[in-house]
C-alpha cells in the first residue's frame, strides 16, 4: 500500500482541519491524484458551482507512486473545477512539494468553503493548520515563499503559493511550487486565491515505508530507470535541451504557432530554441542556460535553470532578477515567443520569470497577449487601451511590459488577465481567440498535425497537449510513427494517448516519462508498490474512467459535445507555409469516429453501457 | 584498496535519488529527512551539491562521543555509529564541523553515513555519477583530505596561526 | 619515559590512548579516584532514564581495553600530592608514584550552593555514577523533585529526570535557562518549552533553606519570596569547580583552573594539564578560561598527549559550544554567541514553533551562533566559526536567512563549477 490513507480536509468557512481515511474503495478505481481527486470533487460538488464561488473545492493529490524512489514520482495534481474554463481543471506539478505532502503522511488536502480572511495552511507531519496570511498577502509567489521559509525558520519546509495574478483575479493564475515548478493551466491558482488561501507550507519527515513488495519494487524501478536512461528522449534530448528539444523540430514540420497561430513557421524559432540556450551572449560570454535541474526523483532531469542577460533592457536596472531561475520550457517558449512574433530569448526568459514570480500560465498568457497583439494591428486594441504600450507582434518590450502589468493585475494587465476567449469578445472579435472551451492552444499547431486537432477539441479541460499527446507518434514516432498529415487512425491514437495520460496522471510519475515508458513499464512500478493487481490493461481502463468522470462532470457543467471544437482559423484558414501548406485541420474526419471508439452518442455524451462498463 | 565516495556538484541535478536510496538502505523508508546524504541547492546559482560525511581524518565525532559510540570500520574506513550503544547526547552532531552528524527524530540517537558497509546506495542511486565510489588513490584520496583540512583549520598547525 | 596521567575522564583517557599512539614504547599510567571502570559523566543521565545500564556509560567497552594498549590502569586510587622536586606523586597509601611528564586531568567537582540545609539526605548532585544510582533508586514517578540550577548540566539532569516521570521544579538564579550557554530568548523559549512539557521552571529566584519535609515528604525547599516546595529529592548542579586541592604546595599554578601555556604545560615543567580542571586556549577570544565541556575534554588530552610525547603542537584554542536535548528540543551555541563589539547578527524566531536562530559575525565572518529547534546540520556553525571562512556575499543572505548556514559553507569552501570536488 503506497497510498498514505489519508486526506487532510481543510474547511474554510469554519477554520477547521480535519483528517480522514482516503477512500480506498475508490483508490482501486482510480488509483490516486488526478483520477482519485476527480472523483472526490464529482462526488462532493455541483458540477454547476460557480467555480469561484466557496462552493467550489480545490484538492489537492498526490498519486501512490509520488515520494517513492520510481523516476519522476514527485508529482501532484490540482483538482478544481477551472474559472477559465468552466470545465474541470486539472493542473499537474512536479517540483518537491508533492513528494513532501506525501511524507508528511497525506495523499491529499481538500480545500472547501472561502476563509473570511487570507490564510495559508501550515502543514508538518500530522500537525495541520491555518494560519492568517497577513504578511504575504499581496506579495509574489517568491516574495511568499522566503518570507515563509524564514518566518518557519526551516529551509526544508516546500511551499506551493498563488501570486498577486491570482489574487487580482486573473483566470488563468497559477500554483506556484518551489519557486519555479507550476500547477499551471486553467487558473487553478485563481481558484485558490478566491478561497482566500494565498500558500500551502509542508515538512514531511514521516516518509513512505508501506511498499507492497519492496524487493519488487526496487527491481522494477531499477530496471524502468534504466528504459529512461537508453531512451534517446529521456536520456538525452530531454536533459540535454528540455522540452525546448522540441522548437527547432516543431517549427521544421510546420506546426509552430505564430502571431496568434496566422502562421505555422516563426522564422526566429532558432533564436530561441533549446540550441540557443546554450549560445554565450556578448555581454558576459555566458549562456543562457546554467543548467538542467530535476524534479522530486527524476532522473530525466528536463528543468531549465537560467539566467537573463544582465545587460539586457529588462533587467539592466533590476538586480533582483540577475539571478538563476526556471529558465523557458518549450511551451513558454513558444506562446512568449513564436505566437508574439518575438525572438529575444532574453525578454522571453524574463517574461517567464515573471510568470513563475506571479503565478502565470505562460501559455494562457502568451496567447492572449498574442491575440491582443493581432487587435492592435487591425486597431481594435488601441494605444489607450494598452496605457500606451505598442502592441505589435515582435516587440519585446511590449511583452515584458504586459507580463509585468498581468503579473500584478494592474492597467493593462487587468484585460490581459480574463484570457484570450474574453478579451476577444470584449473586443468583439471572439473568432481570433485560439482556444477551446476557453483555454488558450498550447504548441502544436492541429494543421501541421492533425490528431492534435481532436486532442484539443475533446480535452477535458480546454485546449491541451497535455491530455492526449499523439505528437509523440505522429512526429517522434512513439509509439509508432504516423503521419501528421492524415487524420485516418488518429481518433483511435487520440483516445489510446488520453487514456494513458488519465493513468499516467493518477499514478504519481510524470507524463513525460511516456516518451520511453508505455504502461507496461509503469504497471509492474505501480503493482509492486500498491495492492490492487495493477495490469497495464487495468490502467488503461482506469484512464478511461478518468476520461469519462471528467466528461460527465463537464456536460454536467453544461461544457457539452458542441464545445469539441477549434476556431474557426484552424479549420478554415489553411496552413501558409511548410509541410502542411495548404492544410486546415480536419477535425470532422475524426470527431465521429472518437466519439464512437469512446461509445459515446454523436453528441459526444457518455451512453449509459459506456459508463456502467467503465463503473463510473 | 580503500574506496571512497566522489562527489560532483556539476553534475547534480537535485533530483534526490540518493536522498531516496539512503534512507531506503538505512531506515527502509523513503524519507530524505532521515537521509545521511543531502543535495542542497543553490537557487541563485542555479547549482546542486550533493554532500555527506567526508569520513574525514580527524574524526571529529568519533573523539567527541563520551561513549564510545562511534568507531572506524577497517574495512571501509568509515566511521560508524553503533546504535545501541550510542546514548543520544548529539555532542557529536556540534563536534562535526562539516556538519554531517545529524539525528534520527524517532530515536533521539546519531545518524551519519556509513558508506553503507562499502556498498553506498546513493552512489548506485545517482543518474548522472554525480556521486560515484570510486578507488581512493586512484581519484586523489589525499586532495580530498587537503579539501577538509584546508576548510577546517587544523588544530594540528604547528605555526601559531590562530590569532 | 613514563606517563603518570591523574583523572580517569574522558581528558585522561584521551591521552592515555594518544600517548600509546605516539609513543608506543612509553609506561602510562592511568589513575582515578573513582571505583568504577572509566566512565562518562555525560552519560549519567542516560542512564538515569533505564536508557543504558551502567556499561553504557562507560568510556570504553571492551574489558581489556587498557591492558590490550599497554596502558596501567588504577581505579579508586587517589592522589593526595603532587611533589615536582621529586617527580614523584604521592598516593593515599601513602605510596609514591614516579613520573617523567605528569598529566592533570583531575576534571571538577560539583559546587555546594551555600544553602541551610544542604547537607541532609536526599539533596545531591548529579555528578558521580554512585549519585547517578541513588537519584535513580530516589526518583521515583510523580514523586517531587526540585532540581536547584538550570545551566548546562542541570538542563541536561531535567531532562533525565522529566522523562522518569517525577514532578519536576526547577531552581534557577539566573533570569533564564541557560544563561550562559542562551540569551534572553533562546533561554526564554526553551523555559516555555519545559513549562509545556510539564516542568515548573522558577527563574531569578533562590533557594533559601532546604527544610526536613511535610505532607509525607522527605524535604521542603524555601525559595526567595516565601513559596516552599516539597521534595523527595533535591538535586544540585549549580555549576562546577576545577579539582585543584591536591596542587597545593605544587608550585603548579592556579587561576581559575589549572593555567597552561599554548603546549597544555603547566607553570611547572613537566606537568601538563587537561579538561574540566584546566584554563586552555578559548579558540574565539584567544584568552585561557575553563570550558568544563566534553569536545575540550577530548581535544585537550589529544594535545596534551602529543606534547608530553614531545611533539610540540601548539594549542589554537577550542571553541566553546554545547549541545542540549530538552525534552525533544535541540538547542545548541557556539563560539562568541553573545557576539561581538560592532559586530552585525542575523536573528530569526518562529515562537509557536520552537525555533530560533541566532548568529554573530564579526566582519564577513561567523564568530558565535545560538540554534533553538532547528537539528540539521548544527555542527557546520563549529566548521565556520573555526575555520574563519570569510563568506563573502553569503554574510548578506545568511543575514537575509540564517537557516542558510548549510548552503553558506558549501558555497565558501566547494567549488560549485566544474571543477571536481572529492570526498
Amino acid at each position: 500500500m503506497s497510498w498514505a490513507g489519508k486526506i487532510l480536509r481543510v474547511n474554510l468557512n469554519a477554520g477547521t482541519v480535519t483528517p480522514e481515511p482516503l477512500n480506498m474503495e475508490w483508490a482501486m478505481q482510480y488509483l490516486g491524484q488526478r483520477g482519485l481527486a476527480t472523483k472526490y470533487l464529482v462526488e462532493e460538488t455541483d458540477p454547476k458551482v460557480d467555480p469561484l464561488s466557496p462552493d467550489n473545492k480545490l484538492i489537492m493529490a498526490t498519486g501512490p507512486l509520488t515520494g517513492t524512489m520510481a523516476s519522476t514520482g514527485g508529482r501532484y495534481s490540482v483538482i478544481t473545477k477551472g474559472p477559465l474554463t468552466g470545465a474541470i481543471a486539472c493542473s499537474n506539478s512536479g517540483g518537491f512539494f508533492g513528494a513532501e505532502l506525501k511524507h508528511a503522511g497525506w495523499d491529499m488536502i481538500i480545500f472547501e468553503g472561502r476563509s473570511p480572511k487570507p490564510v495559508y495552511l501550515y502543514v508538518e507531519d500530522d500537525h495541520a493548520e491555518l494560519i492568517p496570511a497577513d504578511e504575504i498577502w499581496g506579495k509574489s509567489v517568491w516574495e511568499t515563499d522566503q518570507i515563509l521559509h524564514e518566518k518557519h525558520a526551516d529551509p526544508l519546509i516546500r511551499i506551493a503559493a498563488v501570486g498577486r495574478a491570482a489574487e487580482k483575479g486573473c483566470l488563468y493564475a497559477a500554483i506556484v511550487n518551489d519557486l519555479h515548478r507550476a500547477a499551471g493551466r486553467s487558473g487553478v491558482g485563481t481558484v485558490m486565491a478566491s478561497k482566500q488561501v494565498k500558500a500551502v507550507v509542508v515538512r514531511g519527515t514521516k516518509g513512505i515505508s508501506n511498499i507492497r513488495d519492496p524487493e519488487a519494487f526496487e527491481e522494477v524501478t531499477e530496471a524502468a530507470k534504466k528504459v529512461l536512461a537508453e531512451n534517446a528522449v529521456t536520456g538525452e534530448g530531454l536533459p540535454k535541451y528540455g522540452t525546448q528539444v522540441l522548437m527547432n523540430v516543431i517549427n521544421e514540420i510546420g506546426a509552430m504557432p505564430t502571431r496568434n497561430m496566422r502562421d505555422v513557421q516563426f522564422e526566429g524559432a532558432s533564436k530561441i530554441s533549446g540550441e540557443a540556450m546554450y549560445e554565450p551572449r556578448e555581454s558576459d560570454g555566458k549562456p543562457n542556460l546554467v543548467t538542467n535541474g530535476a524534479c522530486f526523483g527524476c532522473t530525466i532531469a528536463c528543468g531549465r535553470i537560467s539566467t537573463i542577460d544582465p545587460t539586457h533592457f529588462t533587467i539592466k536596472d533590476k538586480p533582483q532578477y540577475r539571478h538563476a531561475s526556471g529558465g523557458l520550457e518549450y511551451e513558454a517558449a513558444w506562446a512568449l515567443g513564436s505566437d508574439e512574433g518575438i525572438d529575444d530569448l532574453d525578454a522571453l526568459t524574463y517574461a517567464n520569470f515573471l510568470c513563475n514570480e506571479d503565478g502565470l500560465d505562460p501559455i494562457s498568457f502568451g496567447a492572449t497577449v498574442a491575440a491582443a497583439m493581432e487587435l492592435y494591428e487591425m486597431g481594435v486594441i488601441t494605444r489607450e487601451d494598452t496605457g500606451g504600450i505598442e502592441l505589435k507582434f515582435g516587440n519585446a518590450e511590449a511583452l515584458a511590459r504586459c507580463a509585468e502589468l498581468t503579473a500584478r493585475g494592474e492597467g493593462f494587465g487587468q484585460v490581459l488577465g480574463l484570457g484570450s476567449k474574453r478579451l476577444c469578445e470584449k473586443y468583439g472579435h471572439p473568432d481570433l481567440s485560439m482556444t477551446v472551451k476557453g483555454q488558450e492552444f498550447p504548441a502544436y499547431d492541429p494543421r501541421g498535425i492533425q490528431g492534435m486537432g481532436l486532442a484539443y477539441a475533446t480535452s477535458n479541460r480546454g485546449a491541451c497537449h497535455l491530455r492526449g499527446y499523439s505528437v509523440a507518434s505522429e512526429v517522434l514516432g512513439i509509439p509508432y510513427k504516423t503521419d501528421p498529415l492524415v487524420t485516418e487512425g488518429k481518433a483511435e491514437l487520440v483516445k489510446a494517448f488520453q487514456d494513458a495520460t488519465g493513468a499516467v496522471d493518477s499514478s504519481g510519475l510524470c507524463v513525460f516519462t511516456t516518451f520511453a515508458w508505455t504502461l507496461e513499464d509503469i504497471a509492474p512500478q505501480i503493482d509492486a508498490a500498491c495492492e490492487g493487481n495493477w495490469t497495464p490493461e487495468k490502467l488503461q481502463e482506469v484512464g478511461e474512467r478518468v476520461w469519462n468522470l471528467e466528461r460527465k462532470y463537464n456536460i454536467e457543467a453544461g461544457i457539452t459535445g458542441k464545445y469539441d471544437t477549434l476556431p474557426k482559423r484552424l479549420l478554415k484558414e489553411a496552413a501558409k507555409t511548410g509541410p502542411a501548406k495548404g492544410m486546415a485541420n480536419r477535425l470532422d474526419e475524426m470527431l465521429p469516429e472518437y466519439y464512437s471508439l469512446r461509445g459515446w452518442t454523436p453528441d459526444g455524451v457518455p451512453t449509459p453501457e459506456t459508463l456502467q462498463r467503465l463503473g463510473v | 584498496m580503500l574506496k571512497s565516495l566522489a562527489l560532483e556538484p556539476a553534475k547534480c541535478t537535485g533530483c534526490l535519488q540518493c536522498e531516496l536510496a539512503c534512507s531506503w538502505e538505512n531506515e527502509a523508508s523513503f524519507n530524505p529527512s532521515k537521509s545521511r546524504i543531502r543535495v542542497f541547492t543553490f537557487h541563485e546559482e542555479g547549482r546542486f551539491a550533493p554532500y555527506t560525511c567526508t569520513q574525514c581524518a580527524e574524526a571529529w565525532c568519533l573523539h567527541a562521543c563520551p561513549v564510545e559510540a562511534i568507531v572506524i570500520n577497517g574495512a571501509t574506513g568509515a566511521k560508524e555509529v553503533i546504535e545501541d550503544v550510542c546514548v543520544g547526547c548529539k555532542v557529536c552532531t556540534i563536534a562535526c564541523p562539516f556538519g554531517t552528524v545529524n539525528y534520527n527524530h524517532d530515536t533521539g540517537k546519531v545518524i551519519k553515513c556509513d558508506l553503507c558497509g562499502g556498498d553506498p546506495a546513493c552512489a548506485r542511486a545517482c543518474p548522472t555519477e554525480a556521486i560515484t565510489w570510486v578507488d581512493a588513490d586512484q581519484t586523489g584520496y589525499d586532495r580530498m583530505q587537503a579539501w577538509a583540512a584546508r576548510s577546517v583549520e587544523s588544530i594540528d598547525a604547528t605555526q601559531g596561526g590562530g590569532a | 619515559m613514563r606517563h603518570l596521567i591523574i583523572g580517569a575522564g574522558p581528558a585522561g583517557v584521551i591521552a592515555a590512548e594518544h600517548l600509546r599512539e605516539t609513543d608506543p614504547q612509553a609506561g602510562i599510567l592511568l589513575i582515578g579516584d573513582e571505583p568504577e571502570p572509566p566512565y562518562s559523566r555525560m552519560a549519567l543521565p542516560y542512564y538515569l532514564t533505564g536508557n543504558i545500564d551502567e556499561r553504557g556509560t562507560h568510556l570504553r567497552k571492551s574489558a581489556d581495553h587498557f591492558d590490550r594498549l599497554g596502558i596501567e590502569l588504577r581505579t579508586g586510587t587517589r592522589v593526595t600530592a603532587i611533589e615536582p622536586a621529586d617527580k614523584h606523586v604521592r598516593l593515599e597509601d601513602g605510596r609514591e608514584e614516579a613520573y617523567d611528564r605528569l598529566l592533570l586531568a583531575t576534571g571538577s567537582s560539583p559546587a555546594t550552593p551555600p544553602i541551610p540545609g544542604i547537607e541532609q539526605e536526599g539533596v545531591t548532585p548529579c555528578w558521580t555514577l554512585e549519585q547517578g544510582r541513588a537519584i535513580a533508586s530516589g526518583a521515583r514517578p510523580d514523586s517531587p523533585v526540585v532540581l536547584l540550577g538550570a545551566g548546562f548540566i542541570g538542563s541536561i539532569v531535567l531532562e533525565a529526570l522529566a522523562r522518569r516521570g517525577v514532578e519536576l521544579h526547577v531552581v534557577e538564579m539566573g533570569d533564564r535557562m541557560v544563561p550562559r550557554m542562551m540569551n534572553e530568548t533562546a533561554g526564554g523559549l526553551l523555559k516555555e518549552w519545559c513549562e509545556k512539557k510539564g516542568v515548573k521552571v522558577h527563574v531569578s529566584t533562590r533557594a533559601t533553606a532546604i527544610q526536613s519535609g511535610r505532607n509525607g515528604h522527605r524535604l521542603a525547599v524555601e525559595l526567595e519570596g516565601g513559596e516552599v516546595l516539597d521534595a523527595d529529592l533535591v538535586i544540585t548542579a549549580t555549576g562546577v569547580r576545577p579539582n585543584t586541592g591536591l596542587l597545593e604546595g605544587s608550585g603548579v599554578q592556579v587561576d581559575q583552573g589549572i593555567l597552561i601555556d599554548r603546549n597544555m604545560q603547566t607553570s611547572v615543567e613537566g606537568i601538563y594539564a587537561a579538561g574540566d580542571v584546566a584554563q586552555g586556549r578559548d579558540f574565539s577570544t584567544g584568552e585561557y578560561s575553563v570550558q568544563a565541556i566534553q569536545p575540550t575534554a577530548a581535544e585537550h588530552g589529544r594535545l596534551a598527549a602529543l606534547n608530553m610525547a614531545g611533539r610540540n603542537v601548539p594549542h589554537q584554542g577550542t571553541l566553546n559550544m554545547n549541545v542540549l536535548d530538552t525534552l525533544g528540543l535541540i538547542s545548541s551555541s557556539f563560539g562568541l554567541w553573545q557576539g561581538v563589539e560592532g559586530g552585525d547578527h542575523a536573528e530569526l524566531l518562529n515562537r509557536p514553533r520552537y525555533r530560533y536562530v541566532n548568529l554573530q559575525f564579526e566582519e564577513d565572518r561567523l564568530v558565535g551562533g545560538t540554534c533553538l529547534g532547528l537539528t540539521e546540520h548544527i555542527g557546520v556553525l563549529h566548521g565556520l566559526i573555526q575555520s574563519r571562512l570569510p563568506l563573502g556575499v553569503w554574510k548578506e543572505r545568511l543575514m537575509q536567512d540564517p537557516t542558510r548556514l548549510m548552503e553558506a559553507y558549501l558555497a565558501c569552501t566547494q567549488s560549485l563549477s566544474a571543477c571536481k570536488v572529492l570526498h
